[in-house]
């Protein structure tokens, strides 16, 4: 049994991977419950996000203020891919495909300019660190759970208060009836495709501040983000955030408990739990 | 077959390696995409997770010739009985949900792959290092190993796309075709649609584990991160789709086209620009070719015409005792109670009418009956046997059929095959020539002959109604729910279909007719049964019911009552 202490961290490890986890699902469960598009370039963007971060952060700019470059540069890309898509009005299962082949095409440009060897961003940020008790708190972690949180609740009050946010669900849950009602779907589907793309772009950054980049491991988040995003509920901004603590803060523990090796294998698991009890809420 | 056995010859010509070593890689690419399309192709649930089927027939092979010494060939029924395994236990947690399915099924083997990889990397399956297999003994099957390897990669593409053309041809395949379209349709008449998933998915993995198994003694050293890559999963899909998905020899045509594609590139000092147009020839062929190469050819040719070895008239078997009886029917979703304690007896060779205003039920009864919604509560009795808790296929089979107010036919299937499909699923169950027989006789009656060979899409509304009774009729049902086939209907077609309802009558099936025009009900019915607000609130001959104040009221608001 590992000590209270190492506990503890591993368990403070798990909330800010369980952060992560839910700032790269955001942007994918509002593109998949709101959309109906499986976007796998998500991960993708996320990646891209985060080497550009590292490119500029290497320029002398400040990681957080690259964002005010990246972040619009990657609505206007989320845009594009919804035009793409809406265009050729393709179903909810060819996005995944599609999607697929823009993520591929994402990885070799990124490995062409950056190569496959591993990158890591050096700033100001990655020294800061405090102590609480017995435990460690870094500023790059702190960062990503704060921005995490901030984006998916107002995302949540966006959708749940404001007109937009309704005239968003109502154009989910029926689009031609939406736009019956006078409400221009289209546009806000191009707009709300704009918005995942940024917040890619922001857990890009995030990413970029906390790990090391190499082309090839954007296919390790897949997995987990997925089930993280089908455990929250699909177009529920709080969902992956919940569901990314969830199984950040269980992976935490199965390091601590077994061996670090095993806990890809906590999110499927949870998810398989999850399919084989709740089957109706899926 | 004739092809197959002129390749076979090819490792005795001498040829120099090289040319044996691609043709296997060809062969094993036509194997893999050929075995992924058998599920994901016909049934359209697609499979992201094929690396993994594929990879654990690899290290099962691996394990059993490298780490016990077996031969290859001793090792090969493990390294398609593991993975076939493997797909068994997922597919039957997966396929159980009925929401999202195909994007579910998508997702989750996405992250199969790295589930399995990760097994295997952490366990003394691998460990980390990889796995030599240059020691596993081979068969002797041509001069050279390499030989070796394009004979029994010849063999196992030709079986597997023979395996292919067989499932394609077969009331099997009827029903993978079916699931693709409309599921819950091919459910109500009869598919047994979670066991062919299963079926098809443990078939698919079974080939792609086999494929595995020879390919690791092939390349001699296996790593985790070679074997468990995505970019399989992309190549075969790609290939499928490049082929054609709705063809048995797509997928192998695709494989080839798209093996010389690679190794254009990987022979040359652009590989990486070959990654990225790789993707993109990947979204072009979603975008812009969405049959495939073969997309065109991929109709099946109706089998030639037998005689239909049914007789036209189903003997009458007595009459007017309870065919079905339904007691007490409760249904709710979410708060909204559907049905609240509907009651009602249908009797043997009546016509009985089933009426009641916008939401009264009726449709949500006719969901229930078929199995499509279970029942919260009561008791559903048909011939004597309780059928609420039977699954759809199961009560299709015991001989309840039903239409669609909206008409829901297959639409990847043409007409003759759209009603062919129940007979193939029946009571008794009918190869596909005698079922396609059977579809003659129905699409005559129906006055749908004429356009056996089209896709539904070809057909006008009127003509559409008319299949969903081809398709009811076609499975010689004992009692037939006809679901407002009058809705939308110009008055003489109106007439043509009375006509034909009471010919249907005549073929001995007893009939409930659900309808809001009044006429139809009155010249039709010989009972007729209201609904409101889920509750059975008359009963008896359709001008007493008609009269009766309490129908009138729930028809013409309280006032009238």
């Amino acid at each position: 049994m590992p000590s209270a202490a190492l506990l503890g961290q591993s368990l403070l490890a798990g909330i800010f991977a369980g952060a992560l986890y839910g700032l790269l699902g955001l942007g994918l469960t509002l593109a998949w419950g709101m959309l109906r598009q499986i976007n796998l370039a998500h991960f993708a963007l996320v990646f891209l996000g985060a080497y550009l971060t590292y490119q500029l952060s290497a320029a002398g700019f400040d990681p957080l203020v690259t964002l005010a470059i990246i972040a619009p540069a990657f609505f206007v890309l989320g845009i594009a891919l919804h035009a793409l898509l809406a265009r050729f009005k393709v179903n909810p299962l060819n996005t995944l495909l599609i999607t697929f082949g823009f993520t591929v095409m994402l990885e070799s440009l990124i490995q062409w300019i950056w190569s496959a060897d591993y990158r890591r961003l050096d700033s100001h940020y990655a020294g800061v660190k405090w102590k609480i008790g017995q435990l460690f708190v870094t500023l790059p972690e702190l960062l990503t759970l704060g921005i995490a949180c901030a984006l998916a609740l107002a995302t949540w009050a966006l959708l749940r208060y404001t007109d937009l946010g309704r005239a968003l669900r109502a154009t989910a849950e029926d689009a031609p009836m939406a736009a019956a009602f006078g409400v221009n779907h289209k546009l806000l589907a191009l707009l709300l495709s704009g918005a995942c793309a940024s917040f890619a772009a922001v857990a890009g950054t995030c990413l970029a501040l906390s790990y090391t980049l190499a082309p090839s491991q954007m296919y390790a988040w897949i997995g987990v983000v997925f089930a993280v995003v089908m455990i929250g509920g699909l177009g529920n901004p709080l969902g992956p955030l919940v569901a990314g603590l969830v199984i950040g803060v269980s992976e935490a523990l199965t390091m601590a408990l077994t061996a670090p090796a095993w806990a890809p294998l906590v999110s499927f698991s949870l998810l398989i739990a999850a399919l084989l009890l709740r089957p109706e809420k899926f | 077959m004739l092809v197959a056995a002129v390749l076979a010859v090819l490792p005795f010509l001498g040829l120099p390696a090289f040319y044996e070593s691609f043709m296997y890689l060809l062969f094993s690419w036509a194997v893999l995409a050929t075995s992924w399309n058998i599920l994901s192709g016909y049934s359209g649930y697609f499979s992201f997770g094929h690396a993994a089927f594929f990879g654990a027939g690899v290290y099962t092979t691996a394990v059993l010739g490298s780490k016990l010494g077996w031969s290859l060939l001793w090792t090969l029924p493990f390294a398609a009985a593991v993975p076939s395994l493997l797909g068994l236990v997922l597919g039957s947690i997966i396929f159980r949900v009925r929401a999202l399915r195909g994007e579910l099924f998508a997702v989750l083997t996405l992250a199969v792959t790295f589930v399995v990889a990760t097994i295997v990397l952490n366990t003394p399956i691998d460990g980390g290092p990889g796995v030599m297999l240059s020691a596993v003994p081979l068969p002797r099957l041509a001069p050279s190993p390499s030989g070796t390897f394009y004979l029994m990669a010849l063999a196992l593409a030709t079986v597997t796309v023979w395996i292919a053309y067989a499932v394609h041809r077969s009331r099997f395949g009827t029903g993978l075709f079916a699931i693709h379209d409309d599921e819950e349709v091919a459910e109500v008449m009869g598919v047994p649609t979670y066991r062919f998933k299963l079926a098809a998915f443990a078939l698919s993995c079974a080939l792609a584990g086999l494929a595995g198994g020879i390919h690791g003694v092939f390349v001699s050293y296996v790593t985790v991160s070679e074997i468990f890559s995505h970019w399989i999963a992309l190549y075969v899909i790609l290939m499928a789709a490049l082929g054609g998905t709705r063809h048995w020899l797509g997928p192998a045509v695709g494989a080839a086209a798209v093996t010389v594609l690679l190794y254009a590139f990987t022979a040359s000092d652009y590989a990486i620009a070959g990654k990225a147009f790789t993707g993109l020839v990947f979204i072009l062929v979603i975008l812009f070719l969405p049959g495939g190469l073969l997309g065109r050819f991929a109709q099946r040719k109706p089998l030639p015409r037998v005689a239909s070895t049914v007789p036209a008239v189903a003997p009458r078997t007595g009459g007017g005792e309870p065919l079905l009886v339904v007691r007490d029917v409760a249904k709710a979703f979410k708060g909204v109670q559907a049905l609240a304690g509907v009651a009602l007896e249908v009797r043997r060779g009546e016509i009985l009418g089933l009426v009641g205003p916008n939401g009264s039920g009726k449709s949500t009864l006719i969901n229930v009956v078929s199995g499509h919604y279970r029942a919260d509560a009561g008791s559903i009795v048909f011939e004597g046997r309780e059928l609420s808790d039977e699954a759809p296929h199961r009560i299709a089979r015991a001989g309840i059929a039903r239409t669609y107010q909206i008409p829901r036919p297959f639409s990847h299937l043409t007409v003759l095959e759209n009603v062919a499909l129940p007979p193939m699923f029946g009571k008794a169950v009918m190869d596909r020539a005698r079922a396609e027989a059977e579809a003659w006789r129905w699409l005559e009656f129906t006055g749908l002959a004429a356009k056996a060979q089209e896709l539904p899409q070809a057909l006008n509304l009127h003509q559409r109604k008319f299949l969903e009774l081809a398709r009811a009729l076609a499975a010689r049902p004992k009692l037939i729910f006809l679901d407002e086939v009058l809705s939308g209907l110009t008055p003489s077609e109106m007439d043509e279909a009375i006509r034909l309802v009471r010919a249907i009558r005549e073929q001995g099936a007893t009939i409930v007719f659900v309808e809001h025009v009044m006429r139809a009900v009155l010249e039709l019915t010989d009972r007729v049964v209201v609904l409101t607000y889920g509750k059975t609130i008359a009963a008896g001959a359709p001008r007493d019911v008609m009269r009766d104040p309490q129908v009138i009221g729930a028809y013409l608001g309280g006032a009238h009552a």
